[in-house]
């Protein structure tokens, strides 16, 4: 069955959103939820952990493409990092590396919000 | 000598609930066929977008409507059949949109159509008589990999 695992922490100054299991029509809402309460609370830095995602749909990857120009023009981003390869193929496939940075760990995700930070001073 | 074809068939009420027990089916006969994990990803992608738009657009989340999946492999491909008795969609004839436009657009929809194409060999879309749509999604199985006995 379809088991969907969402988990929220507050890391210094940024939101991890951490996803487990399976991503699709059925359980995207919680996702897009998770993200949607973020933004509402002013929190804009937000980092989605995918190490214990085991599939994602286009519900799934809709969720990121919904909010990803409104955050960026209230000065965040939202960074993925542990994707599963064959699901990082599909998503590489698509495009989505040319609009999202997608990186293997959650200190290169760290790290590139620094950069980011440190480009808009 | 005759290419011996293996059939498997699941119908599920049109409800995104079940639609973890298709991604199971697919996934089941992917790797009976020999496909590997990369392989079985896409197809099982590509069969759970299409069936995702069966049970939002084609039934309109009707829960007593029924999607019937039938996967057929034989030693050169993997056949996936979708037919629905709902409203007729055609995803081969939607003009491909790039992922940017879909952002710009904040149109998530057209995702799943660009997944579908991008993930099996072939699509094809038919209406049978008795306004039965069937969507067929074929993938090779690459030449490495043999069917399990």
């Amino acid at each position: 069955m379809s088991i969907s695992n969402i988990r929220k922490s507050a890391f210094e100054n940024l939101t991890l959103i951490e996803l487990e299991g399976e991503i699709d029509a059925r359980t995207a809402p919680q996702f897009e939820q998770a993200i949607l309460s973020e933004i509402e609370t002013g929190k804009y830095y937000i980092v989605v952990g995918c190490e214990k995602l085991t599939y994602i749909s286009s519900a799934g990857l809709g969720v990121f493409m919904s909010f990803i120009e409104e955050i960026r023009e209230l000065g965040g981003d939202i960074k993925i990092f542990g994707m599963q390869p064959e699901l990082k193929e599909i998503v590489e496939t698509l495009g989505f590396s040319d609009i999202y940075d997608i990186v293997d760990d959650l200190s290169m995700a760290i790290q590139s919000f620094k950069e980011l930070s440190i480009r808009k001073v | 000598m005759a290419i011996v074809e293996s059939t498997f068939t699941l119908s599920i009420p049109s409800s995104v609930e079940n639609l973890a027990m298709v991604r199971d089916f697919i996934r089941r006969v992917c790797e009976q066929a020999g496909f590997e994990k990369g392989d079985i990803t896409k197809l099982t992608m590509a069969v759970d977008e299409a069936c995702t738009n069966i049970v939002e657009h084609a039934y309109g989340h009707d829960k007593t409507k029924d999607v019937m999946v039938r996967a057929i492999y034989d030693e050169e491909q993997i056949r996936v059949e979708l037919i629905d008795t709902g409203q007729g969609f055609d995803p081969t004839l939607v003009q491909p949109q790039s992922l940017e436009e879909l952002v710009n657009k904040r149109k998530a929809g057209g995702l799943g159509i660009r997944l579908i194409r991008s993930l099996v060999d072939e699509v094809r879309y038919e209406v049978l008589p008795g306004n039965k749509n069937e969507l067929h999604l074929t993938k090779k199985i690459p030449k490495t990999n043999k069917p399990q006995a």
